[in-house]
């Protein structure tokens, strides 16, 4: 094939000659082959970056006009809404970004728990995701004391003492993080160094590191079935295919749906009642007056519950420590013969269902102010979140597992269940009265469909 | 398995439709990213026209105002020095003001709206110092041939008493006259001309 | 299963009594109404300035985003001697207030966002005689609050009946307690424009921002369904 000699195409093989882009381009897109069963759940890593992407971008146009100086912050934030041209825009993404990157990140994790992606031989991408998640747990506290509102410096006054509660050095150590006897501007200032520089940084490498573990040992897929054990005659995996087009242009269809919701959320309810922007934070920090509820931001909520359930201090810091320590064991916890959850045993799925219901009860109670029924439940539900991981060992030892499939499964597409979904809504929406038949609501037909998604809910946990 | 009969047009259409509504949206986004670095409400309030009491001023006298983080000067001159203005063109480099900043009633030998008030930007065009008022004529230290005007201390350049630069020294242009207007005979408006106002 | 659901509603029906919270009244908040605005803009220099600043927003803002001439707004709304360009500065200075309030009354430039709307309307409608306190009132919706009731010429005075719950006096209703210059109607016209307003002043571009959303969402749908048919097109080839 003869390829002209353009001068574009020359200035390319110049680069080419001196910089790897071909080899890279081609190992890790072009040639990358990954399993092609991925389903809604594989969306949510590019998803990530994306708003990863989105939190570089409008963090660095914030910072263009941001002051860290607790005299100045508060208004500044204001200033940016009001009188700097779409200010108002760059906040809202950066603040919606926040909740939309916790919300990502915590599916892209459920995925992991699904389909066993953090067992053998993927370990250390798992090991790489978890430090990922605590890196941006503390990008999140630090950016969150920035806009200098009551709920930004109370909230980090409350975590930032509970250091004080480790024996022998807590005192000092809090000190030392705050640089004041309290949450001052002098912590202000170095949570701005830290948001803005070092723990960007930080993620930007461990992302890279992610990456690079995963595409070393490839990614795994809803079968839980290795690809790479059969290969067609060109070397390739028969069950794979390459990255670059299929998944670029996939992953762009997931791009369109998440920023659909991302624009709904910012052009239409960007404070999400309270929860992305809280209505507290709207008063300037004040030293002197403590607000009635102190709560933390939505995506700290289940750790937090954790924390207030633990009648002791430091046994409390111990727990919220502990509820993130188990989750990068759990590649060792988990002693189950089967990677993904469609062929796992019927343990398994009730111990996961739990371990939901758990997390989100916790997140929820986490919102609340604390009742004596409310710390009961959160107790229990504590106990249920650290059941999940540290029996583990003992209930997924012996599980009763389905035969695993040499090969992936594909299951039925998005059009292919449109007659079985219209089939769905025609049971609920037709009343027939004698000869007639027309559109309302069918308690009947609502109650069928009840009783059967139940019965198949209580079938696939067998 | 990929299978190789593929709609190569087809292809080939949706992805350029899909680039041009990517690149759109990507353009559109880009406007208020980029905007966001002009000059905010607050830049603009700072930057708002100010006013300048003439009422009381001498001849002979500099007022002197900031516009915009800029001296901004108000020179009341007598007839001698506009009659002296006149033959000072054959030592200017611009006697004409073709090249230099200034609103178009300006344009005019005094460079100024009334001859007698000339208001200038006090800041020299070579590199920005402001120069020291110096009306008297032929002082010791600039010599016989000062015939009264402004002169900037960081390179030595000379401006005469309407702004105008010298041949021979380093600024390149002579002073920019800023818009201004007349709200009555005594008040300035430095900042906006009359066509703004109206 | 029906003792079950009823035993956990009645649980959960004690999260009612032991918030405490008093009903609170609708706002009818609507920012595309500009007049609402400018009466309520107009109340808020009256009767707020004079103590309380809502030093984020500007009158330049303020005049373009309800419509009103600047010469306007600087001749019938800003107080005397305010430029275009100026914020809600408050008269009142530091050292005074702390002098007669005891604390500097806070800015409400954000007060719409912090507290809501329904909050705003009922505390300002919530005003009754209590000679106990300093300024001779007290409010339903902000126990022993430390601000006089400005709006009290318009709205009159309010009594409140107290009724005894085993031996604690709580506060049952407010009744009348003298007239006022106006009816009650056009007062709560007068404090649901004054909320709309400080519902502005919390994000002047809201009303703007829902309004480009609709372009915003559209296009996106437009990208997703080119990107949908190029994903279909390529899917193809894989079986």
């Amino acid at each position: 094939m003869n390829i002209k000699p353009t001068r574009l195409r020359m200035c390319g093989n110049w680069v080419l000659e001196r910089f790897p882009l071909a080899k890279v381009w081609n190992e890790h897109m072009a040639h990358y082959y990954a399993p092609k069963n991925f389903n809604f759940w594989y969306f949510f890593g590019s998803l990530a970056l994306l708003v990863l992407v989105n939190q570089f971008i409008t963090g660095i146009l914030l910072t263009m006009n941001y002051k860290p100086d607790a005299k100045l912050a508060f208004d500044s934030v204001e200033y940016i809404m009001r009188d700097v041209n779409w200010g108002w825009l760059v906040r809202y993404m950066h603040s919606t970004g926040a909740s939309a990157f916790f919300i990502v990140v915590y599916l892209h994790m459920f995925r992991g728990l699904l389909y066993g992606s953090f067992k053998h031989p993927r370990e250390l991408v798992w090991i790489f995701g978890m430090l990922l998640f605590v890196a941006l747990m503390a990008e999140a506290f630090m950016g969150y004391l920035l806009p200098w509102g009551q709920m930004s410096y109370w909230g980090a006054q409350v975590i930032i003492s509970l250091f004080s509660a480790i024996p022998v050095i807590g005192d000092d150590l809090s000190l030392w993080i705050r640089g004041d006897y309290v949450v001052s501007d002098a912590t202000l200032n170095r949570f701005f160094a830290f948001h803005v520089i070092a723990v960007p940084l930080a993620l930007v490498l461990l992302v890279f590191m992610h990456i690079v573990a995963l595409h070393e040992v490839g990614s795994n897929n809803p079968d839980g079935v290795d690809i790479k054990k059969s290969k067609d005659p060109w070397g390739h995996p028969t069950d794979g295919i390459p990255f670059h087009p299929y998944y670029t242009v996939k992953d762009v269809v997931g791009v369109a749906v998440f920023l659909i919701f991302f624009a709904t959320v910012i052009f239409y309810m960007p404070e999400m009642g309270g929860y992305f922007l809280e209505h507290a934070n709207f008063i300037p920090a004040d030293p002197m007056k403590t607000p009635e509820h102190i709560a933390p931001v939505w995506y700290f909520t289940p750790f937090y519950s954790i924390l207030r359930a633990i009648p002791d201090k430091f046994a409390g810091v111990i727990g919220m420590g502990g509820a993130i320590v188990v989750l990068f064991l759990l590649p060792w916890l988990d002693r189950g013969q089967v990677k993904s959850i469609r062929y796992r045993g019927g343990i398994y799925k009730k111990a996961l269902m739990l371990f939901v219901i758990s997390f989100i009860a916790l997140g929820y109670l986490g919102t609340q102010p604390v009742t004596p029924v409310a710390t009961i439940m959160a107790r229990i539900f504590t106990a249920v979140y650290f059941g999940f991981f540290l029996l583990m060992p003992i209930y997924t030892r012996w599980e009763r597992f389905k035969p695993v499939p040499n090969h992936i499964t594909m299951q039925p597409t998005l059009e292919e269940r449109i007659p079985e979904m219209k089939a769905v809504i025609d049971e609920l929406t037709l009343v027939t009265e004698g000869e007639n038949t027309k559109r309302g609501f069918n308690p009947t037909g609502a109650k069928n469909i009840l009783i059967r998604t139940a019965k198949n809910l209580k079938e696939s946990l067998d | 398995m990929i299978d190789e009969t593929v709609d190569k047009s087809k292809r080939q259409f949706l992805t350029t439709a899909l680039t041009v509504v990517g690149a759109v949206g990507t353009g559109y986004l880009a406007v208020p990213f980029l905007s966001q670095m002009q000059p905010s409400v607050k830049a603009m309030a700072a930057g708002a026209p100010v006013e300048i009491d003439i009422s009381k001023i001498e001849e002979g006298q500099l007022i002197r105002v900031a516009w915009r983080g800029k001296p901004v000067w108000v020179v009341q001159r007598s007839p001698q020095v506009l009659e002296t203005l006149k033959t000072l063109d054959s030592q200017l480099r611009d006697p004409l003001s073709n090249e230099s900043e200034q609103p178009e009633f300006s344009k005019n030998p005094a460079r100024s709206m009334k001859p007698e008030i000339f208001v200038a930007v006090g800041l020299c065009t070579h590199l920005g110092c402001s120069p020291t008022f110096r009306p008297e004529v032929a002082p010791h230290d600039l010599g016989a041939d000062w015939k009264g005007g402004f002169f900037c201390p960081c390179h030595g350049s000379w401006f005469d008493l309407a702004g105008r630069v010298y041949k021979g020294v380093p600024a390149p242009t002579n002073l920019e006259v800023p818009p201004y207007r007349y709200e009555t005979d005594t008040l300035i408006v430095v900042g906006e001309s009359a066509e703004d106002k109206a | 299963m029906k003792k079950l659901l009823s035993l956990l509603l009645f649980t959960l029906s004690f999260n009612v009594f032991a918030s405490g919270a008093v009903e609170l009244q609708n706002a009818d908040i609507d920012l595309t109404d500009k007049m609402s605005l400018q009466r309520g803009a107009k109340h808020f220099v009256t009767y707020c300035l004079g103590c309380h600043s809502a030093k984020q927003i500007r009158y330049l803002r303020i005049a373009n985003d309800l419509g009103i001439d600047e010469k306007h707004v600087l001749a019938d709304i800003a107080p005397e001697g305010a430029g275009i360009y100026d914020q809600l500065h408050t008269a009142m200075n530091k050292h005074d207030a702390e002098k007669w309030f005891g604390t500097q009354p806070p800015d409400l430039s954000l007060i719409a966002r912090s507290r809501g709307a329904d909050w705003l309307y009922s505390y300002l409608k919530g005003f009754y005689t209590d000679k106990s306190r300093p300024f001779g009132v007290n409010n339903v919706i902000f126990e022993d609050v430390g601000m006089p009731n400005p709006l009290w010429q318009l709205q009159g005075e309010q009594k409140p009946v107290f009724e005894m719950d085993g031996d604690k006096k709580v506060l049952e209703k407010l009744i009348k307690g003298s007239e006022g210059t106006m009816t009650e109607k056009e007062f709560d016209t007068v404090v649901n424009d004054l909320v709309n307003f400080l519902v502005y002043v919390g994000e002047p571009v809201q009303l703007e921002r829902q309004q480009m959303g609709k372009y915003v969402l559209f296009f996106l749908f437009i990208f997703l369904v080119i990107s949908y048919l190029l994903k279909k097109e390529y899917w193809k080839d894989v079986h």
